[in-house]
């Protein structure tokens, strides 16, 4: 049963890897298509969980929630901002002078590929450029995080 | 044809002179006067409004002297100062000076004295026969070694006309869930989530010095006194995220409305039930919390006092003062104006409050609908980042007038009524 349910789990995942390792040579076109559709889920995650305190535009809220803009927080190092999301973050925070304290809880409960989609929206979005983030990133970081 | 052609090329030429006139005409007339009215804001007839100073720095509370000077403090700091001193003129406020090497939110005259807080302390500073600040570099520590853990961290105050000051200590969190796991009881009401009161006149009392004077509140930033029936009232912001924590129980429409930002009139002793309870303004009634065993319509223990007055979810009440100035119509003698900072946690619903709101008041409680005072000042975009203003902060004019300060942009107005 164990066994069983892993394997469904992983399945889509072993799915995604496959379709990517296959399509290697026109890497370029696919990227975009998997980083489209991460960025669709993205926003489904980020609209439910992340905006009621970072808002519809990433903006956050002065004093409280950090903006998720412009930030290297969010632009910067993978590892420290997926971190972010599996434990939360309660320390004070000084964001182009202004601080923000509120705050975030963790979201361990996401699944890696959720986690991975939501922060490809974010790095993506509200005039952010950043990297994508894969679940495969997600998960290596899940594990050294125990 | 050849005049066609010049026509042609005259043309763009026309365009850009008559956009230029037209911006300059635009610049020379059309902004001042639209901007101007009444600072922006939008007030009942018979009113009108001025900003007396801008850009004065993150403006929290505010108190006026009878010679018409403004003590302004400030959130932080600004060139190293975090009390700044206004005067009035007419419709100008004049930087007169600055003092305390610190920020925060508290500021109040009461018997010759000057009270300042900051997150952690309160001081005051002595007056002179003007109520200025005599000895502006060195305050009497009258509290200290407040909790402050990084959220509800401003400690507002009030005092009474019996040598008291009321300290409001802010839960450091939203609904104490990360305290409380086996939900036994939230343990950090020993020293926070209440109201402490402590003597105005003795210097570096501590917690134990003072007496939880009333528990069970999240967080206080209006506070005031009220002289009608000599009593504490207090404003509480109510605790977030019903929807994000609950979503089977609360929809997110209910969770931009719930729980209602309440006003509590306080004894000593009393417990407004925070985080077992909060108010529904909707139902009309106090319920359980869901983190306690509630579903939306359990009601709470009648334990637990219920508010005198309530208000929609989220508005964040930043300044409560009762009117005793005889400027303002009758109708507004003694009731409440409230400052309400405005809303963040009812996104993704559109966010509300950035607003002056006029509780009427009959022998001393609150008596019939409360009604928006002033309105405007958040500008197109009502978000807690995009606001032109956030009001904060109320105070009294010698002649009657309210102030209301800016803590975004750091704009002071004032408002009069002219008879």
């Amino acid at each position: 049963m164990k066994i069983k349910t892993t394997a469904l789990l992983l399945s889509p995942l072993l799915f995604f890897n496959c379709l990517y390792a296959q399509v290697k040579p026109v890497k370029k076109t696919v990227h975009h298509a998997t980083a489209a559709s991460s960025m669709a889920r993205g926003k489904i995650v980020y609209t439910s969980i992340c905006l009621a305190c970072h808002m519809a535009d990433g903006g956050g809220v002065p004093s409280l929630n950090p903006p998720i803009t412009g930030t290297e927080y969010v632009l910067g190092d993978k590892t420290r901002l997926i971190k972010i999301v599996l434990n939360g973050f309660k320390e004070d925070v000084e964001i182009n002078g202004q601080k923000f304290s509120n705050s975030m809880t963790p979201h361990s409960d996401l699944k890696d590929q959720q986690i991975a989609d939501v922060l490809t929206y974010v790095r993506k979005s509200f005039g952010n450029k950043a990297s994508t983030i894969t679940a495969a990133e997600v998960k290596k970081v899940r594990a050294l995080n125990k | 044809m050849k005049i066609k052609r010049l026509q042609i090329l005259l043309l763009p030429l026309c365009a850009i002179i008559g956009l230029i006139a037209f911006n300059a005409f635009k610049k020379a007339h059309v902004p001042t006067t639209v901007y101007n009215v009444n600072a922006g804001l939008t007030i009942p007839a018979g009113f009108s409004a001025v900003a007396v100073a801008e850009q004065v720095g993150n403006a929290r509370h505010i108190v006026v002297t009878p010679e018409n000077d403004i003590y302004v403090h400030l959130a932080g700091t600004k060139n190293g100062k975090g009390i700044l001193v206004l005067h009035v003129n007419g419709d100008k406020a004049t930087l007169k000076s600055s003092f305390a090497n610190y920020g925060g939110t508290g500021i109040a005259i009461k018997n010759g004295y000057l009270y300042a807080s900051n997150d952690k302390d309160v001081y005051r500073y002595k007056l002179n026969e003007k109520n200025e600040v005599i000895n502006p570099d060195q305050p009497e520590t009258i509290v200290t070694g407040l909790l402050s853990r990084r959220a509800h961290e401003a400690k507002a105050f009030c005092l009474d006309n019996n040598g008291n000051i009321y300290v409001n200590i802010g839960a450091y969190s939203n609904i104490c869930s990360e305290f409380d796991h086996d939900r036994k009881g939230c343990p950090i009401l020993d020293s926070a989530g209440g109201i402490w009161q402590f003597k105005a006149d003795k210097s570096n009392q501590h917690y134990g010095d003072g007496i939880r004077y009333a528990t069970g509140l999240r967080n206080v930033v209006g506070l005031a006194w009220n002289q009608q029936d000599n009593q504490l009232f207090v404003m509480q912001h109510g605790r977030d995220a019903l929807h994000d924590l609950f979503p089977n129980l609360y929809t997110v429409h209910q969770s931009a409305e719930l729980p209602a930002e309440c006003m509590f009139a306080l004894k000593n002793g009393d417990n407004a039930g925070w985080p077992y309870v909060y108010y529904d303004w909707i139902q009309h009634k106090n319920m359980l919390g869901p983190e306690y065993g509630g579903d939306g319509k359990k009601a709470a223990d009648p334990k637990f006092i219920e508010p005198v007055a309530a208000y929609p979810g989220h508005y964040a009440p930043n300044g409560l003062l009762f009117y005793t100035g005889n400027q303002f119509p009758e109708k507004y003698k003694n009731g409440a104006f409230i400052a309400f900072h405005g809303s963040w946690n009812r996104a993704p619903e559109p966010q509300a409050g950035y607003c002056v709101v006029f509780q009427p008041f009959k022998n001393g409680k609150p008596d019939g609908k409360w009604e928006v005072f002033a309105d405007g000042f958040a500008g197109a975009n009502k978000s807690p980042g995009g606001a032109a203003h956030r009001p904060c902060g109320l105070a009294q004019g010698p002649d009657g007038s309210l102030y209301v300060s800016d803590d975004q942009k750091g704009t002071i107005y004032k408002i009069t009524y002219k008879k």
